[in-house]
């Protein structure tokens, strides 16, 4: 029973060592991946989607700014799929050009997020002395009342960062590192209770007692058996960047109106949702669809990396 | 080991269970209470009959999606605490829906002495408090001191001016001014400016007005309802007051009122016009269509009244450029641009405001190119506006040498070779965005650059000293938001352009003057304003300073806007919906019809 | 264990008191102004007075020390005097905690509207973990069955789908189109019959339903994983071949150990099934905490915003504490020295 273990423990001392094991590692991860049919088919679905966004707007003719209001809020037809909004704009368009959005601020505040969580996570579980201060200030980042501090750092960086990269990429920073810096803490708290755990494990012990130093450890021992839950809190990380992106997006502190992403042009349809109720469903749909993705394939990458479920 | 593990969940439940008892045992307290009252009253109105009973007709519904955060208006200030307290409180006169005034608690409107500085009011006859006691002279001159004794009363900007207030006998009061005042129905006029009990607010003066939380949640008035329960932000649930002066008529109909708070003016629209949960939903600014949609469900019907609010683009006479770092936005900088008249007037003409309307406002606005847009005040000599003139706005730019000389389709300015770039904010609202993407497209078409900006309502609305983001401050080209006059008379309002009231970012606070516009003539024209009694004359020149800063490019209007209300169809006697004044003013008087 | 009890319990005294401060200061940066919702119409000058007579322009430092003393020591000794009904000391000059909007005391406000939001979310919550374990660990237990792949597709919708999305399908359909429930909760409802009971169950079905949801999937994924995680360690083996019976691994042995993080997670959720409250509220028209809070910020009521964000830290620190002390119960691996 106990082998198994050890020939994991085996495998990934010897993984980072040597490259060509390095890969099969990936590559036998990889395998175990493509058998998990929900991982599978959000990627397939996340690929779509990501094709649909970032290179939809290239092809589809119709231009997601011009404002015709003789053609406002007309149903879905062939010249318009899925209907116009209330200024005339081609809803179809809009929704490519703001999957663009959304996406890339879930994946750069994500891995903003997964970074800073991971590090406070591994720190502050592995070394006792941070581990107060550590906590405690995870403590207050979760205590900190986000809104207000939105108000507070949007009121104070957003004309430099406008400055300084001008309207969107400023505002697109901006964003991201809200919602990276207010999303870290429950990943730094899965890690920490991950690490906890671990550090009591005879491999660590044994890892010490042999002299390690403890740099070593962390990145041989400790690193290596938290990356399922990073990978999982990365996934979660990247629905919950889109969703508060919505949500910044409501109270008017995300994008500029002239700037559709899915949860602008959510909240700018909810007033029409019995009128044209294809300009609500979409961008909601679009939202679940990807996050749901997400999910599943972190769920598949859960289950490819977890050494104990691949072996079976 | 088995226990301490539900241990948490237990802890949880019983907060929970706790929490919900005790709300349980609160709310049955006021219940109570208000049986008990209610019996009470019906005791006491067994009154000759002859318009049916008063409060015969049961429970009114009133959803303002903002509620009310106190019910003494004194101390608040915002139109919705106005409202909640006006069921209440009674002014000495109100404005109707077409903006004559109207006696309440005077016995008629009085005209001002004729040497301009002070006005005679004689009240109304038999009138009574909600506890039976009698209305009378010391009351509104209480009500004087109390605000101007206390520095929370939001509504002293109704008694500046006023050297004093005295009761001549218990039904004869006198207001006396520091100069000439022509128009004289500040003090004590509209819902903003009610009177207070002296019985009940003596010992609330000064900085005891805020501790005083009991009288300033449950004010006694004179008018047709009385507080039952007040909830902060939420709730409050009026009585009818068997003492009101026409109760013996039969009014109020409505037994009780509740105004409801909550949720936002699109979830209002539907809870009235669609769901008939409520009798009448406040302040629906929604797209139009949405409202239309709403209300051919057929139980509901949406009123709009008009006052003198007009949405408005502000121009930025002085230079934004945060080069000029204090000296930005100060009055003595010059803007680049959009101080040349070609430039405003190319901007005015690029836009279809029709078309903002049918977007925005459908019925409840309508295309203006005035600062006061209603008659009798209103001018005829910019009315080319209505139509737009891309053509025209282009040909006027190339006219005046801005041309478009690299090919990007964007002007440049001739004397700086910087292209004509305009950065464009305002608060943070569905219709207000949408209007913002229209008129950049309407200025895309004429070769100028439009950035967008949006901004909190409670940032750029609010006065901060350090924020960047006020509409005073006005760190932009151009901003856009709606502003109109407390009353039908323009004289306050038209001061708003006077170089006096010119902001400037760094003195510690500025005044109206938004897009810092100084002109001699405007100033001296001003100044006959307010010493000229003769209504005629009044009118000639409140239209020439409207086109003075008209034509001076100081704003460019686009919608006169009315306020907009949805009320059930079972309710009547509401006449129109009254912008001047509350739209509560005439509750007595509604009824519900099957 | 009883000692870093009482160590973090002490600790967490002056955490408290840095996160009012860090609060208090952004909002003292923070670019709002009480007076930005009167009508324009109102001037300047008065504006300005009224600024000052709220106490916007003191020095930050004074105004919160001042709040610290009202929060720590006057409004303890009021909610006592109010339980009991008696009177402690000067209580007349005692000042209290006054909202800037409102003019009343703030606490007196929260308390108004905690009944509603502990209704809606507690039963929410409840409902949620009540749902969340068994599927969780029935999901687990039978990895790749029917019911794990229609349980985890399910759990990752509920999880995935937003609450303002299907909030607004949920009024849309249930209130709009079929009119089954009222589309905004009505806090001056009381329940003293039948059918006052049936409508508080209609105004309260839709919130509830569509935060359980939400809730449950999260805590069931959760759960899932932490019981996949123990299901193959070797105690489970050991305790297998030993010969236990299946039910009692699964009970005593999986279990158990499955729910430590749990535990934690639920009482890490707790305090932000608060914060979830607002977008919720928000959508069903809930005059609760969230809604009040946000009503604070965008009124600028500093006083109020600072007294409720404080109280939801002061949630935060509690159920972190004892996140942490079951945890130390609850699994004898983890040593708190």
């Amino acid at each position: 029973m106990a082998t198994t273990r050890e020939r994991v423990e085996e495998t990934q001392d010897q993984t980072i060592e040597s490259p060509e094991r390095y890969r099969s590692l990936w590559s036998d991860v990889w395998r175990q991946f493509r058998r998990h049919k929900g991982a599978m088919v959000g990627l397939v679905l996340l690929l779509v989607i990501m094709f649909g966004s970032y290179v939809g707007p290239l092809i589809y003719p119709l231009d997601p700014f011009a404002i015709d209001t003789s053609q406002a809020s007309l149903t879905p037809s062939l010249d318009h799929p899925m209907g116009t909004d209330n200024l005339g704009r081609d809803v179809m368009a809009r929704v490519m050009v703001g999957g663009r959005i959304s996406l890339s601020v879930g994946i750069a505040a994500m891995i903003v997020g997964v970074v800073i969580g991971t590090v406070v996570g591994i720190l502050s579980g592995f070394f006792s002395k941070l581990d107060g201060i550590l906590m405690r200030g995870t403590d207050m980042f979760l205590a900190l009342p986000i809104l207000p501090l939105l108000l507070v750092i949007i009121m104070l960086f957003r004309d430099p960062l406008r400055e300084a990269f001008g309207p969107e990429l400023g505002i697109f920073i901006l964003v991201v590192s809200i919602i990276g810096i207010t999303s870290w803490m429950q990943t730094a708290r899965v890690v920490r209770g991950d690490v906890l755990a671990l550090k009591e494990q005879e491999f660590v012990l044994a890892a010490h007692s042999i002299g390690s130093r403890k740099r070593s450890v962390v990145f041989r021992h400790i690193f290596p058996n938290v990356l399922s839950p990073v990978m999982v809190a990365a996934a979660l990380g990247v629905a919950i960047a889109i969703i508060t992106e919505s949500a910044l997006s409501f109270l008017g502190l995300g994008f500029p109106s002239d700037f559709p992403t899915w949860g602008r042009l959510l909240f700018d349809a909810q007033g029409y949702i019995t009128i044209t109720p294809m300009r609500v469903l979409w961008p909601g749909i679009l939202i679940s669809l990807t996050v749901i993705s997400v999910n599943f394939i972190g769920d598949g990458l859960r289950d490819a990396l977890d050494p104990k479920l691949r072996s079976q | 080991m088995k226990r301490i593990k539900w241990l948490a969940l237990f802890a949880v439940l019983a907060l929970v269970l706790a929490a919900c008892g005790d709300g349980d045992d609160g709310a049955a307290d006021t219940t109570e209470g208000a049986t008990a009252t209610t019996e009470a009253t019906t005791d006491t109105t067994e009154a000759p009959d002859t318009g049916g009973m008063a409060g015969q007709g049961g429970a009114l519904t009133l959803l303002q999606w903002q509620a009310a955060s106190t019910l003494n208006p004194l101390l608040s200030g915002g139109t919705k605490e106005l409202l909640a307290a006006s069921l209440i409180l009674e002014p000495l006169a109100e404005y109707d829906p077409a903006g004559n005034l109207v006696a309440v608690l005077a016995a008629d409107v009085p005209t001002v002495a004729d040497d301009l500085l002070s006005v005679t009011w004689t009240l109304k006859e038999g009138v009574t408090w909600s506890d039976g006691s009698a209305f009378t002279a010391d009351d509104v001159v209480f009500t004087y001191e109390y605000c101007t004794q206390t520095a929370d009363c939001t509504q002293s900007g109704f008694f500046t001016g006023i050297t004093s207030v005295e009761a001549v006998d218990a039904t004869t009061v006198t207001i006396t001014f520091e100069t000439e005042t022509p128009f004289p129905y500040n003090a004590f006029v509209t819902y903003q400016s009610p009177i207070l009990q002296k019985a009940q607010f003596e010992n609330c003066v000064g900085t005891d007005a805020v501790a005083c939380t009991d009288e300033n949640f449950g004010p006694i008035g004179t008018g047709p309802y009385m507080v039952n329960d007040f909830k902060v932000n939420d709730t409050a649930l009026y009585d009818y007051n068997p003492n009101y002066r026409g109760a013996e008529d039969g009014k109020p109909f409505f037994g009780t009122v509740l105004i409801k708070g909550g949720g936002d003016a699109e979830a209002s629209a539907r809870s009235v016009l669609e769901l008939g949960e409520a009798d009448y939903g406040w302040n629906l600014q929604v797209d139009p269509v949405v409202l239309a949609n709403m209300e051919d469900t057929g139980i509901g019907v949406v009123l709009a009244g008009f006052a003198s609010n007009v949405e408005r683009l502000m121009i930025n006479q002085t230079d934004p450029d945060p080069d000029l770092g204090d000296q930005r936005s100060e009055p003595g900088t010059t803007h680049p641009f959009l101080t040349d008249p070609a430039v405003y007037q190319a901007l005015s003409m690029a836009i279809n405001r029709q078309e903002l309307v049918d977007v925005g406002y459908g019925f409840a606005g309508s295309p203006t190119c005035n600062v006061w847009p209603g008659a009798p005040y209103a001018s005829t000599a910019n009315d080319a506006c209505l139509v737009q003139d891309i053509d025209g706005a282009n040909a006027l730019l190339d006219e005046a040498g801005y041309l478009d000389t690299d090919g990007d389709g964007i002007r440049e300015d001739p004397d700086t070779g910087d292209p004509l770039f305009v950065l464009y904010q305002t608060s943070t609202n569905a219709v207000r965005q949408s209007n913002q993407d229209l008129v950049k497209s309407y200025w895309a078409q004429i070769g100028v650059d439009t950035e967008l900006k949006n901004i909190d309502a409670s940032v750029f609305f609010g006065g901060d000293q350090a924020s960047p983001d006020t509409y005073q401050v006005f760190y932009s080209d151009i901003e856009m938001y709606t502003n109109g006059a407390g009353s039908p008379d323009p004289q306050t309002y038209m001061s708003n352009w006077t170089t006096d009231q010119v902001i400037s970012p760094s003195a510690n606070f500025g005044g109206g003057n938004i897009p810092r516009y100084s002109s001699a003539e405007y100033d001296a024209l001003y100044l006959e304003l307010t010493t000229t009694g003769d209504l005629d004359r009044r009118i000639e020149i409140v239209k020439e300073l409207n086109d003075l800063v008209i034509q001076a490019g100081a704003m460019i209007p686009l919608i006169w806007r009315g306020s907009v209300s949805a009320f059930a169809n079972s309710i009547g006697g509401v006449g129109d919906l009254n912008a001047w004044d509350s739209e509560y003013w005439n509750v007595e008087d509604w009824t519900r019809s099957e | 264990m009883g000692r870093y009890i009482i160590r973090r319990t002490l600790f967490a005294i002056p955490t408290l008191i840095v996160i009012s401060f860090v609060i208090f200061a952004i909002l003292d940066l923070a670019p709002g102004d009480p007076t930005a919702s009167l009508p324009l119409t109102i001037p300047p000058e008065v504006r300005e007075k009224i600024r000052e007579a709220l106490g916007f322009n003191d020095p930050f430092l004074v105004s919160w020390l001042k709040w610290l003393y009202q929060m720590m020591i006057v409004e303890p000794i009021n909610l006592i005097e109010q339980m009991f009904n008696i009177t402690i000391g000067d209580s007349e000059n005692r000042v209290r905690i006054i909202s800037w909007s409102s003019k009343a005391p703030v606490v007196d406000t929260i308390i108004e509207r905690i009944p509603q939001t502990l209704w809606v979310l507690g039963l929410a919550f409840i409902l949620g973990v009540m749902i969340a374990i068994p599927v969780g660990v029935i999901s687990a237990y039978k990895q790749y069955s029917v019911f794990d792949n229609v349980g985890t597709f399910v759990t990752m919708v509920g999880y995935s789908v937003p609450t303002f999305f299907t909030g607004l399908l949920a009024i849309v359909v249930f209130s709009v189109w079929l009119g089954w429930f009222p589309s905004f909760y009505d806090t001056t409802l009381v329940v003293n019959s039948w059918e006052t009971l049936v409508l508080q169950f209609k105004q309260m079905i839709m919130p509830v339903a569509v935060l359980a949801l939400f809730n449950a999937a999260a805590l069931s994924r959760f759960t899932r994983s932490s019981m996949l995680d123990n299901l193959n360690e070797d105690y489970v083996r050991t305790a297998r071949s030993k010969g236990l019976n299946e039910n009692k691994v699964l009970v005593t042995h999986v279990l158990r150990n499955s729910l430590i993080p749990v535990v934690t997670l639920i009482a890490l959720q707790i305090p932000g099934v608060f914060a979830g409250a607002i977008i919720t509220e928000q959508i069903f028209r809930i005059n609760g905490l969230g809604q009040l809070l946000i009503s604070a910020i965008q009124g600028a009521d500093v006083p109020m915003v600072q007294t409720l964000t404080f109280l939801f830290a002061v949630l935060i620190v509690v159920f972190n504490l004892l996140a942490d002390i079951t945890y130390g119960l609850l699994d004898p691996r983890i040593r708190y020295e």
